[in-house]
Protein backbone atom coordinates (compact mmCIF):
# COMPACT_ATOMS: atom_id res chain seq x y z
CA UNK A 1 0.00 0.00 0.00
CA UNK A 2 1.58 3.52 -0.72
CA UNK A 3 -0.56 6.48 1.10
CA UNK A 4 0.03 9.88 0.19
CA UNK A 5 -0.21 12.21 3.11
CA UNK A 6 -1.32 15.96 1.86
CA UNK A 7 0.80 18.26 4.71
CA UNK A 8 -0.34 21.03 5.91
CA UNK A 9 2.30 23.24 6.75
CA UNK A 10 2.61 27.72 6.72
CA UNK A 11 6.31 26.63 4.57
CA UNK A 12 8.98 26.62 7.85
CA UNK A 13 7.29 24.53 9.86
CA UNK A 14 4.62 21.34 9.40
CA UNK A 15 0.51 22.06 11.18
CA UNK A 16 0.70 19.74 14.38
CA UNK A 17 -2.81 17.94 12.63
CA UNK A 18 -0.72 16.98 9.68
CA UNK A 19 1.53 15.05 12.72
CA UNK A 20 -1.88 13.34 13.75
CA UNK A 21 -2.67 12.68 9.98
CA UNK A 22 1.02 11.02 9.42
CA UNK A 23 -0.15 8.76 12.54
CA UNK A 24 -3.56 7.57 11.10
CA UNK A 25 -1.59 7.04 7.75
CA UNK A 26 1.12 4.96 9.51
CA UNK A 27 -1.54 2.91 11.22
CA UNK A 28 -2.77 1.61 7.71
CA UNK A 29 0.34 0.20 6.84
CA UNK A 30 2.82 0.89 3.68
CA UNK A 31 4.62 3.42 2.76
CA UNK A 32 3.48 6.71 3.98
CA UNK A 33 4.41 9.80 1.22
CA UNK A 34 4.04 13.70 2.58
CA UNK A 35 3.26 15.82 -0.43
CA UNK A 36 4.69 19.76 0.69
CA UNK A 37 3.28 22.00 -1.76
CA UNK A 38 4.05 25.53 -0.78
CA UNK A 39 6.64 28.69 -2.08
CA UNK A 40 9.78 28.38 -0.24
CA UNK A 41 8.60 25.64 1.54
CA UNK A 42 12.00 23.88 1.93
CA UNK A 43 12.05 24.20 5.42
CA UNK A 44 8.83 22.85 5.83
CA UNK A 45 9.72 19.92 3.73
CA UNK A 46 13.01 18.99 5.85
CA UNK A 47 10.73 19.14 8.98
CA UNK A 48 8.43 16.64 7.53
CA UNK A 49 11.59 14.36 6.21
CA UNK A 50 12.16 14.20 10.29
CA UNK A 51 8.92 12.99 10.90
CA UNK A 52 9.08 8.94 12.05
CA UNK A 53 7.57 7.30 9.75
CA UNK A 54 7.98 9.38 6.66
CA UNK A 55 8.97 6.89 3.69
CA UNK A 56 9.41 9.67 1.25
CA UNK A 57 8.77 14.09 0.74
CA UNK A 58 7.63 15.25 -2.75
CA UNK A 59 8.05 18.66 -2.51
CA UNK A 60 6.99 21.64 -5.49
CA UNK A 61 8.15 24.93 -4.21
CA UNK A 62 6.20 27.38 -6.70
CA UNK A 63 4.53 30.96 -5.67
CA UNK A 64 1.06 29.21 -7.50
CA UNK A 65 0.82 27.33 -3.95
CA UNK A 66 1.88 30.10 -1.87
CA UNK A 67 -2.40 30.62 -0.95
CA UNK A 68 -2.96 26.76 -1.31
CA UNK A 69 -5.44 27.57 -3.63
CA UNK A 70 -8.05 24.59 -4.21
CA UNK A 71 -8.14 24.76 -8.24
CA UNK A 72 -4.31 24.60 -8.11
CA UNK A 73 -3.47 22.58 -5.28
CA UNK A 74 -5.97 19.72 -6.19
CA UNK A 75 -4.50 19.00 -9.54
CA UNK A 76 -1.68 18.97 -8.57
CA UNK A 77 -2.11 16.03 -5.93
CA UNK A 78 -4.04 14.08 -8.59
CA UNK A 79 -0.69 14.17 -10.53
CA UNK A 80 1.26 12.85 -7.47
CA UNK A 81 -1.78 10.42 -6.96
CA UNK A 82 -0.59 7.42 -9.48
CA UNK A 83 0.04 4.24 -7.55
CA UNK A 84 -1.31 5.78 -3.96
CA UNK A 85 -4.04 3.01 -2.59
CA UNK A 86 -5.29 6.02 0.02
CA UNK A 87 -5.21 10.26 0.37
CA UNK A 88 -5.10 11.65 3.58
CA UNK A 89 -5.23 15.29 4.57
CA UNK A 90 -6.38 16.44 8.35
CA UNK A 91 -9.74 17.27 8.72
CA UNK A 92 -9.07 21.01 8.79
CA UNK A 93 -10.76 23.78 7.22
CA UNK A 94 -7.77 23.61 4.71
CA UNK A 95 -8.03 19.48 4.10
CA UNK A 96 -12.45 19.79 4.11
CA UNK A 97 -11.59 22.47 1.06
CA UNK A 98 -9.35 20.10 -1.15
CA UNK A 99 -9.75 16.37 0.04
CA UNK A 100 -13.10 16.45 -1.59
CA UNK A 101 -11.88 18.17 -4.88
CA UNK A 102 -9.10 15.56 -5.40
CA UNK A 103 -11.48 12.65 -4.70
CA UNK A 104 -14.25 14.10 -7.93
CA UNK A 105 -11.18 14.74 -9.86
CA UNK A 106 -9.92 10.98 -9.52
CA UNK A 107 -14.05 10.26 -9.68
CA UNK A 108 -13.93 8.44 -6.19
CA UNK A 109 -15.87 9.33 -2.97
CA UNK A 110 -14.42 11.08 -0.24
CA UNK A 111 -14.61 9.97 3.41
CA UNK A 112 -14.65 13.06 6.03
CA UNK A 113 -13.72 13.19 10.00
CA UNK A 114 -12.29 9.35 10.12
CA UNK A 115 -11.87 8.58 13.70
CA UNK A 116 -10.75 5.14 13.71
CA UNK A 117 -9.13 2.73 10.96
CA UNK A 118 -10.30 -0.60 11.38
CA UNK A 119 -8.93 -2.09 7.95
CA UNK A 120 -7.70 -0.52 4.90
CA UNK A 121 -11.60 -0.26 3.58
CA UNK A 122 -12.76 0.48 6.87
CA UNK A 123 -13.08 3.26 8.80
CA UNK A 124 -15.57 4.90 11.88
CA UNK A 125 -16.60 8.02 11.72
CA UNK A 126 -19.01 10.46 13.37
CA UNK A 127 -22.04 11.42 11.88
CA UNK A 128 -25.43 13.30 13.16
CA UNK A 129 -22.72 15.61 15.18
CA UNK A 130 -21.19 13.28 17.12
CA UNK A 131 -24.19 11.57 18.34
CA UNK A 132 -23.69 8.40 16.19
CA UNK A 133 -20.57 6.44 15.03
CA UNK A 134 -20.66 5.09 11.05
CA UNK A 135 -18.53 1.94 10.21
CA UNK A 136 -18.45 2.58 6.76
CA UNK A 137 -16.57 0.21 3.78
CA UNK A 138 -15.29 1.80 0.93
CA UNK A 139 -15.08 0.00 -2.58
CA UNK A 140 -13.32 2.95 -4.39
CA UNK A 141 -10.43 2.32 -5.97
CA UNK A 142 -8.47 5.12 -3.84
CA UNK A 143 -9.45 6.04 -0.59
CA UNK A 144 -9.20 9.59 -0.28
CA UNK A 145 -10.12 10.92 3.54
CA UNK A 146 -9.57 13.81 6.30
CA UNK A 147 -8.66 12.61 9.14
CA UNK A 148 -10.02 13.69 12.71
CA UNK A 149 -6.87 14.77 14.78
CA UNK A 150 -8.20 14.37 17.52
CA UNK A 151 -8.79 10.66 17.41
CA UNK A 152 -5.23 9.98 16.70
CA UNK A 153 -1.62 10.28 18.62
CA UNK A 154 0.30 12.63 16.59
CA UNK A 155 3.22 11.30 15.16
CA UNK A 156 7.03 12.13 16.75
CA UNK A 157 7.96 15.01 14.88
CA UNK A 158 12.09 13.55 15.08
CA UNK A 159 13.45 10.43 14.31
CA UNK A 160 12.44 9.98 10.48
CA UNK A 161 15.07 10.44 7.48
CA UNK A 162 13.31 10.21 4.39
CA UNK A 163 14.63 12.02 1.07
CA UNK A 164 13.27 14.81 -0.18
CA UNK A 165 12.28 14.54 -3.74
CA UNK A 166 10.63 17.29 -5.99
CA UNK A 167 7.03 16.32 -7.37
CA UNK A 168 5.02 16.10 -10.50
CA UNK A 169 4.03 19.19 -11.84
CA UNK A 170 0.29 20.36 -12.87
CA UNK A 171 -0.44 23.74 -15.17
CA UNK A 172 -2.61 26.72 -13.30
CA UNK A 173 -5.81 27.22 -13.54
CA UNK A 174 -6.22 30.44 -12.97
CA UNK A 175 -9.60 29.83 -11.44
CA UNK A 176 -9.60 31.93 -8.47
CA UNK A 177 -6.85 34.36 -7.02
CA UNK A 178 -5.97 34.99 -3.46
CA UNK A 179 -6.89 38.85 -2.22
CA UNK A 180 -6.35 38.82 1.77
CA UNK A 181 -6.17 36.89 5.04
CA UNK A 182 -7.00 38.47 7.97
CA UNK A 183 -5.40 35.67 10.75
CA UNK A 184 -6.11 36.19 14.60
CA UNK A 185 -3.27 37.07 16.27
CA UNK A 186 -2.84 35.46 19.54
CA UNK A 187 0.38 34.48 21.96
CA UNK A 188 -1.79 31.73 23.10
CA UNK A 189 -1.60 27.91 22.28
CA UNK A 190 -3.43 26.94 18.87
CA UNK A 191 -6.69 25.85 19.96
CA UNK A 192 -6.49 22.41 18.38
CA UNK A 193 -3.28 21.51 19.70
CA UNK A 194 -3.75 23.05 23.37
CA UNK A 195 -3.55 21.15 26.29
CA UNK A 196 -6.03 23.45 28.06
CA UNK A 197 -9.10 25.50 26.54
CA UNK A 198 -11.45 28.14 28.55
CA UNK A 199 -14.19 28.69 26.23
CA UNK A 200 -16.80 31.30 27.07
CA UNK A 201 -20.47 31.74 25.26
CA UNK A 202 -23.31 33.66 25.33
CA UNK A 203 -23.30 34.00 29.48
CA UNK A 204 -20.45 36.98 28.51
CA UNK A 205 -22.89 39.08 27.71
CA UNK A 206 -20.78 41.32 25.67
CA UNK A 207 -17.29 41.16 23.88
CA UNK A 208 -15.37 43.56 26.29
CA UNK A 209 -16.67 40.67 29.51
CA UNK A 210 -15.72 38.17 27.22
CA UNK A 211 -12.15 39.79 27.63
CA UNK A 212 -12.62 38.24 31.22
CA UNK A 213 -11.27 34.95 30.28
CA UNK A 214 -7.72 36.65 29.10
CA UNK A 215 -6.24 36.58 32.35
CA UNK A 216 -6.97 33.24 33.55
CA UNK A 217 -6.15 31.68 30.41
CA UNK A 218 -3.00 33.47 30.19
CA UNK A 219 -2.28 32.10 33.91
CA UNK A 220 -3.51 28.30 32.24
CA UNK A 221 -1.36 28.77 29.36
CA UNK A 222 -4.73 28.02 27.86
CA UNK A 223 -6.24 28.60 24.18
CA UNK A 224 -9.41 30.53 23.90
CA UNK A 225 -12.42 28.84 22.40
CA UNK A 226 -16.11 29.90 22.20
CA UNK A 227 -19.77 28.80 21.64
CA UNK A 228 -21.47 29.73 18.28
CA UNK A 229 -23.44 31.93 20.16
CA UNK A 230 -20.87 33.91 21.41
CA UNK A 231 -19.16 33.83 18.29
CA UNK A 232 -22.16 35.43 16.03
CA UNK A 233 -22.88 38.03 19.05
CA UNK A 234 -19.22 39.42 17.94
CA UNK A 235 -17.85 38.57 21.33
CA UNK A 236 -15.45 36.20 19.63
CA UNK A 237 -13.50 35.70 16.32
CA UNK A 238 -14.95 32.64 14.07
CA UNK A 239 -11.87 30.77 14.19
CA UNK A 240 -12.53 30.72 17.86
CA UNK A 241 -15.74 28.33 17.34
CA UNK A 242 -15.70 25.49 18.97
CA UNK A 243 -18.39 22.32 17.62
CA UNK A 244 -20.26 20.72 15.07
CA UNK A 245 -19.53 22.77 12.77
CA UNK A 246 -16.24 24.77 13.90
CA UNK A 247 -13.44 22.96 15.73
CA UNK A 248 -13.17 19.80 17.07
CA UNK A 249 -10.66 19.66 20.20
CA UNK A 250 -9.97 17.13 23.40
CA UNK A 251 -7.25 18.60 25.41
CA UNK A 252 -6.47 17.60 28.40
CA UNK A 253 -9.17 20.08 29.97
CA UNK A 254 -11.76 21.89 28.68
CA UNK A 255 -13.46 24.71 30.68
CA UNK A 256 -16.55 26.30 29.68
CA UNK A 257 -17.94 29.03 30.67
CA UNK A 258 -21.14 30.64 30.63
CA UNK A 259 -22.29 28.01 27.34
CA UNK A 260 -25.54 26.45 27.94
CA UNK A 261 -24.20 22.49 26.28
CA UNK A 262 -26.13 22.72 23.11
CA UNK A 263 -24.97 19.19 20.77
CA UNK A 264 -23.79 21.17 18.51
CA UNK A 265 -20.85 22.35 21.12
CA UNK A 266 -20.63 19.12 22.76
CA UNK A 267 -20.01 17.61 19.67
CA UNK A 268 -16.44 19.82 19.25
CA UNK A 269 -15.46 19.09 22.82
CA UNK A 270 -17.18 15.98 24.53
CA UNK A 271 -13.92 13.49 24.14
CA UNK A 272 -12.14 16.03 26.04
CA UNK A 273 -9.75 14.71 28.97
CA UNK A 274 -11.34 16.51 31.92
CA UNK A 275 -14.31 19.27 31.54
CA UNK A 276 -15.63 21.57 34.07
CA UNK A 277 -18.15 23.99 33.68
CA UNK A 278 -19.91 26.95 35.10
CA UNK A 279 -22.88 28.06 34.98
CA UNK A 280 -25.58 30.08 36.15
CA UNK A 281 -27.83 27.81 35.57
CA UNK A 282 -27.81 24.00 37.52
CA UNK A 283 -30.19 22.61 34.93
CA UNK A 284 -27.67 23.32 32.05
CA UNK A 285 -27.19 20.21 29.58
CA UNK A 286 -23.48 21.03 29.97
CA UNK A 287 -23.26 19.56 33.48
CA UNK A 288 -24.15 15.93 31.76
CA UNK A 289 -20.60 15.67 30.15
CA UNK A 290 -18.49 17.57 32.86
CA UNK A 291 -16.58 16.01 35.34
CA UNK A 292 -16.78 19.05 37.71
CA UNK A 293 -19.81 21.72 37.71
CA UNK A 294 -19.60 24.92 39.48
CA UNK A 295 -22.86 26.49 39.41
CA UNK A 296 -22.22 29.94 40.37
CA UNK A 297 -21.97 33.90 38.52
CA UNK A 298 -19.37 33.73 36.26
CA UNK A 299 -18.59 37.13 36.40
CA UNK A 300 -17.92 36.47 40.35
CA UNK A 301 -15.91 33.45 39.16
CA UNK A 302 -14.01 34.40 36.83
CA UNK A 303 -11.72 36.72 39.44
CA UNK A 304 -11.94 34.47 41.90
CA UNK A 305 -9.95 31.39 39.97
CA UNK A 306 -7.47 33.91 38.93
CA UNK A 307 -6.66 34.93 42.27
CA UNK A 308 -6.60 31.45 43.32
CA UNK A 309 -3.96 30.54 40.17
CA UNK A 310 -1.66 33.01 41.50
CA UNK A 311 -2.10 31.09 45.43
CA UNK A 312 -1.47 27.54 43.48
CA UNK A 313 1.88 28.68 41.69
CA UNK B 1 -27.75 35.48 -14.27
CA UNK B 2 -29.76 31.72 -12.98
CA UNK B 3 -28.51 30.83 -9.29
CA UNK B 4 -28.73 27.28 -8.35
CA UNK B 5 -29.28 26.05 -4.69
CA UNK B 6 -29.08 22.64 -3.96
CA UNK B 7 -30.64 21.48 -0.70
CA UNK B 8 -30.73 19.25 1.75
CA UNK B 9 -33.70 17.80 3.52
CA UNK B 10 -32.42 16.61 7.40
CA UNK B 11 -33.31 15.47 10.60
CA UNK B 12 -34.13 19.39 12.48
CA UNK B 13 -30.75 20.66 14.42
CA UNK B 14 -32.93 20.81 17.55
CA UNK B 15 -34.22 16.97 17.58
CA UNK B 16 -31.60 14.56 20.02
CA UNK B 17 -30.77 11.56 17.07
CA UNK B 18 -31.27 8.12 18.36
CA UNK B 19 -29.76 4.60 16.92
CA UNK B 20 -31.85 2.38 16.21
CA UNK B 21 -31.41 -0.76 18.23
CA UNK B 22 -30.27 -3.16 15.77
CA UNK B 23 -28.13 -0.45 14.99
CA UNK B 24 -28.41 -0.06 11.16
CA UNK B 25 -28.43 3.42 11.38
CA UNK B 26 -30.43 6.45 13.23
CA UNK B 27 -34.29 6.24 14.27
CA UNK B 28 -35.96 8.36 11.19
CA UNK B 29 -39.39 7.43 11.21
CA UNK B 30 -41.70 10.16 12.72
CA UNK B 31 -38.84 12.68 13.33
CA UNK B 32 -39.30 16.08 12.45
CA UNK B 33 -37.58 17.18 8.99
CA UNK B 34 -36.52 20.40 8.12
CA UNK B 35 -34.07 22.00 5.34
CA UNK B 36 -30.06 21.42 7.04
CA UNK B 37 -29.48 24.81 8.16
CA UNK B 38 -26.46 26.16 5.95
CA UNK B 39 -29.05 25.22 2.59
CA UNK B 40 -31.24 27.82 4.59
CA UNK B 41 -28.62 30.77 4.20
CA UNK B 42 -27.17 29.99 0.68
CA UNK B 43 -31.33 30.27 -0.04
CA UNK B 44 -31.22 33.45 1.30
CA UNK B 45 -27.98 34.44 0.29
CA UNK B 46 -29.03 33.74 -3.64
CA UNK B 47 -32.31 35.84 -2.73
CA UNK B 48 -30.19 38.76 -1.46
CA UNK B 49 -28.16 38.59 -4.88
CA UNK B 50 -31.16 38.37 -6.99
CA UNK B 51 -32.71 41.38 -4.79
CA UNK B 52 -29.51 43.59 -5.21
CA UNK B 53 -30.34 43.01 -8.97
CA UNK B 54 -27.30 40.58 -9.13
CA UNK B 55 -29.30 37.62 -10.95
CA UNK B 56 -32.94 36.82 -12.73
CA UNK B 57 -33.72 33.68 -11.10
CA UNK B 58 -32.86 31.48 -8.15
CA UNK B 59 -33.66 27.71 -8.54
CA UNK B 60 -33.68 25.31 -5.37
CA UNK B 61 -32.93 21.49 -6.19
CA UNK B 62 -33.02 18.32 -4.20
CA UNK B 63 -31.52 14.72 -5.06
CA UNK B 64 -34.01 12.86 -3.18
CA UNK B 65 -37.26 11.10 -2.43
CA UNK B 66 -40.87 12.53 -3.06
CA UNK B 67 -41.30 14.02 0.42
CA UNK B 68 -38.14 15.99 -0.48
CA UNK B 69 -41.11 18.46 -1.90
CA UNK B 70 -42.09 19.70 1.21
CA UNK B 71 -38.68 21.31 1.75
CA UNK B 72 -38.28 22.67 -1.47
CA UNK B 73 -41.91 24.41 -1.32
CA UNK B 74 -40.40 25.79 2.07
CA UNK B 75 -37.56 27.24 -0.33
CA UNK B 76 -40.24 28.25 -2.49
CA UNK B 77 -42.24 30.05 0.22
CA UNK B 78 -38.69 31.71 1.56
CA UNK B 79 -38.84 32.99 -2.63
CA UNK B 80 -37.20 30.37 -4.78
CA UNK B 81 -38.43 31.24 -8.47
CA UNK B 82 -38.66 27.45 -9.10
CA UNK B 83 -37.78 24.16 -7.66
CA UNK B 84 -36.27 20.80 -9.42
CA UNK B 85 -36.59 17.58 -7.67
CA UNK B 86 -34.24 14.85 -8.61
CA UNK B 87 -36.34 12.07 -7.76
CA UNK B 88 -34.72 8.33 -6.40
CA UNK B 89 -35.39 6.19 -3.05
CA UNK B 90 -31.46 5.90 -2.91
CA UNK B 91 -29.74 7.53 -0.37
CA UNK B 92 -27.34 9.39 -2.97
CA UNK B 93 -23.63 9.94 -2.11
CA UNK B 94 -21.56 13.09 -2.19
CA UNK B 95 -19.98 12.27 -5.48
CA UNK B 96 -23.46 10.80 -7.37
CA UNK B 97 -25.08 13.90 -5.97
CA UNK B 98 -22.18 16.15 -7.68
CA UNK B 99 -22.95 14.32 -10.79
CA UNK B 100 -26.56 15.18 -11.57
CA UNK B 101 -25.90 18.48 -9.75
CA UNK B 102 -23.45 19.31 -12.78
CA UNK B 103 -26.39 17.76 -15.08
CA UNK B 104 -28.86 20.09 -13.62
CA UNK B 105 -26.21 23.22 -13.81
CA UNK B 106 -25.85 22.60 -17.78
CA UNK B 107 -29.23 22.52 -18.23
CA UNK B 108 -30.29 25.31 -17.20
CA UNK B 109 -27.19 27.15 -17.80
CA UNK B 110 -26.78 28.69 -13.99
CA UNK B 111 -23.76 30.43 -13.63
CA UNK B 112 -23.66 30.50 -9.89
CA UNK B 113 -24.11 27.78 -7.40
CA UNK B 114 -24.71 27.83 -3.47
CA UNK B 115 -24.46 25.21 -1.05
CA UNK B 116 -24.44 24.32 1.93
CA UNK B 117 -20.65 23.87 3.34
CA UNK B 118 -22.37 20.63 5.54
CA UNK B 119 -25.29 18.90 5.61
CA UNK B 120 -26.16 17.96 9.59
CA UNK B 121 -26.84 14.18 8.94
CA UNK B 122 -23.98 13.00 7.86
CA UNK B 123 -21.77 15.75 8.53
CA UNK B 124 -19.71 14.67 5.14
CA UNK B 125 -18.82 18.88 3.65
CA UNK B 126 -18.17 17.31 0.26
CA UNK B 127 -20.52 17.95 -2.19
CA UNK B 128 -19.91 21.67 -3.64
CA UNK B 129 -16.55 20.66 -3.97
CA UNK B 130 -16.97 17.82 -5.44
CA UNK B 131 -19.43 19.62 -8.07
CA UNK B 132 -17.14 22.10 -8.64
CA UNK B 133 -14.26 20.15 -9.26
CA UNK B 134 -16.64 18.10 -11.93
CA UNK B 135 -17.60 21.38 -13.93
CA UNK B 136 -13.95 22.37 -13.79
CA UNK B 137 -14.73 25.95 -11.93
CA UNK B 138 -13.71 27.76 -8.94
CA UNK B 139 -14.60 27.40 -5.44
CA UNK B 140 -14.96 29.41 -2.43
CA UNK B 141 -16.01 26.99 0.46
CA UNK B 142 -17.47 28.18 3.99
CA UNK B 143 -18.31 32.09 2.86
CA UNK B 144 -19.05 34.63 5.23
CA UNK B 145 -19.26 37.65 3.13
CA UNK B 146 -20.25 37.42 -1.24
CA UNK B 147 -19.87 41.06 -3.04
CA UNK B 148 -20.48 40.16 -7.15
CA UNK B 149 -18.41 42.42 -9.40
CA UNK B 150 -18.22 42.59 -13.06
CA UNK B 151 -18.08 38.86 -13.40
CA UNK B 152 -16.25 38.06 -10.50
CA UNK B 153 -17.30 37.03 -6.92
CA UNK B 154 -15.32 38.30 -4.19
CA UNK B 155 -15.87 35.80 -1.06
CA UNK B 156 -14.42 36.22 2.44
CA UNK B 157 -14.36 32.30 4.02
CA UNK B 158 -13.75 31.15 7.07
CA UNK B 159 -10.69 29.27 8.18
CA UNK B 160 -9.06 27.88 11.11
CA UNK B 161 -7.05 31.17 11.53
CA UNK B 162 -9.41 33.42 10.94
CA UNK B 163 -10.60 35.18 7.48
CA UNK B 164 -9.37 34.79 3.98
CA UNK B 165 -10.85 36.95 0.96
CA UNK B 166 -10.60 35.33 -2.67
CA UNK B 167 -11.95 36.26 -5.72
CA UNK B 168 -13.61 33.64 -8.40
CA UNK B 169 -14.52 34.16 -11.73
CA UNK B 170 -17.59 33.25 -12.57
CA UNK B 171 -19.40 30.78 -13.12
CA UNK B 172 -18.33 29.47 -9.72
CA UNK B 173 -19.32 27.59 -6.76
CA UNK B 174 -19.62 28.84 -3.12
CA UNK B 175 -20.77 26.97 0.11
CA UNK B 176 -22.36 28.96 3.17
CA UNK B 177 -20.67 28.94 6.53
CA UNK B 178 -23.05 30.03 9.60
CA UNK B 179 -22.21 33.78 9.72
CA UNK B 180 -22.77 34.57 5.96
CA UNK B 181 -26.46 35.76 6.71
CA UNK B 182 -29.63 35.29 9.27
CA UNK B 183 -32.05 33.53 7.04
CA UNK B 184 -35.54 35.10 6.70
CA UNK B 185 -38.99 33.97 8.19
CA UNK B 186 -41.45 32.33 5.99
CA UNK B 187 -44.93 34.05 6.05
CA UNK B 188 -47.85 33.04 5.56
CA UNK B 189 -49.15 34.33 2.52
CA UNK B 190 -45.68 33.28 0.86
CA UNK B 191 -46.38 29.55 1.62
CA UNK B 192 -49.70 30.02 0.28
CA UNK B 193 -47.95 31.51 -3.10
CA UNK B 194 -45.35 28.88 -3.03
CA UNK B 195 -48.23 26.27 -3.70
CA UNK B 196 -48.09 27.63 -7.12
CA UNK B 197 -45.01 27.94 -7.94
CA UNK B 198 -43.15 25.40 -10.81
CA UNK B 199 -42.07 22.30 -8.95
CA UNK B 200 -40.18 19.90 -11.62
CA UNK B 201 -39.86 16.40 -10.78
CA UNK B 202 -37.33 14.57 -13.10
CA UNK B 203 -36.77 10.97 -11.87
CA UNK B 204 -33.09 9.81 -11.72
CA UNK B 205 -33.01 7.34 -14.43
CA UNK B 206 -33.39 10.07 -17.30
CA UNK B 207 -30.13 11.12 -16.19
CA UNK B 208 -28.10 8.27 -16.97
CA UNK B 209 -25.75 8.59 -14.16
CA UNK B 210 -24.55 5.35 -11.68
CA UNK B 211 -26.02 6.77 -8.24
CA UNK B 212 -25.28 2.95 -6.56
CA UNK B 213 -22.88 4.17 -3.28
CA UNK B 214 -19.35 3.31 -3.42
CA UNK B 215 -19.42 3.58 0.99
CA UNK B 216 -21.44 0.84 2.79
CA UNK B 217 -22.66 1.45 5.99
CA UNK B 218 -21.75 -1.21 8.05
CA UNK B 219 -23.31 -0.32 10.96
CA UNK B 220 -24.43 2.60 13.39
CA UNK B 221 -23.39 2.60 17.02
CA UNK B 222 -24.10 4.97 19.82
CA UNK B 223 -20.75 7.16 20.86
CA UNK B 224 -19.34 6.31 24.47
CA UNK B 225 -21.00 8.20 27.15
CA UNK B 226 -19.53 10.40 29.46
CA UNK B 227 -21.25 10.20 32.69
CA UNK B 228 -21.93 13.59 34.77
CA UNK B 229 -19.42 14.24 37.30
CA UNK B 230 -20.10 16.04 40.79
CA UNK B 231 -20.37 19.73 41.16
CA UNK B 232 -18.06 21.76 43.31
CA UNK B 233 -19.65 24.14 45.89
CA UNK B 234 -16.75 26.65 45.06
CA UNK B 235 -13.41 27.94 43.16
CA UNK B 236 -11.09 26.99 46.15
CA UNK B 237 -12.31 23.09 45.59
CA UNK B 238 -12.82 23.04 41.82
CA UNK B 239 -8.88 24.32 41.72
CA UNK B 240 -8.06 21.84 44.42
CA UNK B 241 -10.00 18.79 42.64
CA UNK B 242 -8.58 20.13 39.19
CA UNK B 243 -4.62 20.18 41.05
CA UNK B 244 -4.83 17.17 43.02
CA UNK B 245 -7.52 15.14 41.47
CA UNK B 246 -7.57 15.57 37.99
CA UNK B 247 -3.95 16.77 38.27
CA UNK B 248 -4.22 18.88 35.21
CA UNK B 249 -3.31 22.08 36.53
C1 LIG C 1 -26.35 24.08 11.93
C2 LIG C 1 -25.91 24.49 13.30
C3 LIG C 1 -24.57 24.41 13.60
C4 LIG C 1 -24.12 24.79 14.85
N1 LIG C 1 -22.78 24.69 15.13
C5 LIG C 1 -22.35 25.04 16.36
C6 LIG C 1 -20.96 24.91 16.72
O1 LIG C 1 -20.12 24.46 15.92
N2 LIG C 1 -20.58 25.27 17.97
C7 LIG C 1 -21.46 25.77 18.90
O2 LIG C 1 -21.05 26.11 20.01
N3 LIG C 1 -22.76 25.90 18.57
C8 LIG C 1 -23.21 25.55 17.34
N4 LIG C 1 -24.54 25.72 17.04
C9 LIG C 1 -25.41 26.49 18.00
C10 LIG C 1 -25.92 25.70 19.18
O3 LIG C 1 -27.10 25.02 18.80
C11 LIG C 1 -26.22 26.65 20.36
O4 LIG C 1 -27.14 27.63 19.93
C12 LIG C 1 -24.99 27.36 20.91
O5 LIG C 1 -23.97 26.42 21.17
C13 LIG C 1 -25.37 28.09 22.18
O6 LIG C 1 -24.28 28.84 22.66
P1 LIG C 1 -24.18 29.22 24.21
O7 LIG C 1 -24.14 27.98 25.02
O8 LIG C 1 -23.03 30.18 24.33
O9 LIG C 1 -25.50 30.07 24.43
P2 LIG C 1 -26.79 29.73 25.29
O10 LIG C 1 -27.38 28.44 24.88
O11 LIG C 1 -27.63 30.95 25.23
O12 LIG C 1 -26.24 29.54 26.76
C14 LIG C 1 -25.70 30.55 27.54
C15 LIG C 1 -25.46 29.96 28.92
O13 LIG C 1 -24.83 30.93 29.74
C16 LIG C 1 -25.34 30.81 31.05
N5 LIG C 1 -25.14 32.09 31.72
C17 LIG C 1 -25.72 33.28 31.43
N6 LIG C 1 -25.24 34.24 32.24
C18 LIG C 1 -24.35 33.65 33.07
C19 LIG C 1 -23.55 34.13 34.15
N7 LIG C 1 -23.54 35.40 34.49
N8 LIG C 1 -22.76 33.22 34.77
C20 LIG C 1 -22.75 31.92 34.43
N9 LIG C 1 -23.50 31.43 33.43
C21 LIG C 1 -24.28 32.28 32.75
C22 LIG C 1 -26.80 30.45 30.87
O14 LIG C 1 -27.28 29.76 32.02
C23 LIG C 1 -26.74 29.53 29.65
O15 LIG C 1 -26.61 28.16 30.00
C24 LIG C 1 -25.02 25.29 15.81
C25 LIG C 1 -26.39 25.35 15.51
C26 LIG C 1 -26.82 24.95 14.27
C27 LIG C 1 -28.30 25.00 13.96
N1 LIG D 1 -29.33 15.24 -1.79
C1 LIG D 1 -28.95 16.50 -2.05
N2 LIG D 1 -29.62 17.25 -2.95
C2 LIG D 1 -29.24 18.51 -3.23
N3 LIG D 1 -28.20 19.11 -2.62
C3 LIG D 1 -27.50 18.42 -1.71
C4 LIG D 1 -27.82 17.08 -1.38
N4 LIG D 1 -26.95 16.65 -0.45
C5 LIG D 1 -26.12 17.68 -0.21
N5 LIG D 1 -26.44 18.75 -0.95
C6 LIG D 1 -25.80 20.09 -0.94
O1 LIG D 1 -24.46 19.94 -0.53
C7 LIG D 1 -24.23 20.62 0.71
C8 LIG D 1 -23.20 19.89 1.52
O2 LIG D 1 -23.65 18.60 1.85
P1 LIG D 1 -22.66 17.44 2.32
O3 LIG D 1 -21.53 17.40 1.34
O4 LIG D 1 -23.51 16.20 2.30
O5 LIG D 1 -22.22 17.80 3.70
C9 LIG D 1 -25.61 20.73 1.34
O6 LIG D 1 -25.67 21.80 2.25
C10 LIG D 1 -26.46 20.99 0.08
O7 LIG D 1 -26.33 22.33 -0.34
Amino acid sequence: MSILVIAEHDNNSVKPATLNTISAASQLGGEVIVLVAGFNCSDAASAAAAIAGVSKVLQVDDALYEHVLAEELTPLVVANAEGMTHILAPSSTFGKNIIPRVAALLDVGAISDVAKIELADTFVRPIYAGNAMATVQSSDKVKVMTIRSTAFDSAASEGGSADVESAATAAGTGLSSFLKQELTKSERPELTSAGIIISGGRGFGSEENFGLLDEVADKLGAAIGASRAAVDAGYAPNDYQVGQTGKIVAPELYIAVGISGAIQHLAGMKDSKVIVAINKDEEAPIYEVSDYGLVADLFQVLPELSAALDNLS
Amino acid sequence: MKILVPIKRVIDANIRVRVKPDNSGVETANVKMAMNPFCEIAVEEALRIKEAGNAEEVIAVIVGDSQCQETLRTALAMGADRAVLVETDVAVQPLAIAKLLKAVVEKEGTELVLLGKQAIDYDNNQTGQMLAALLGWGQATFASEIDIKNGNIDVTREIDGGLETLSLKLPAIVTTDLRLNEPRYVKLPNIMKAKKKPLDVLPVDEFGIDVTPTQTILKVEEPPQRSAGIKVADVAELVDKLHNEAKVI
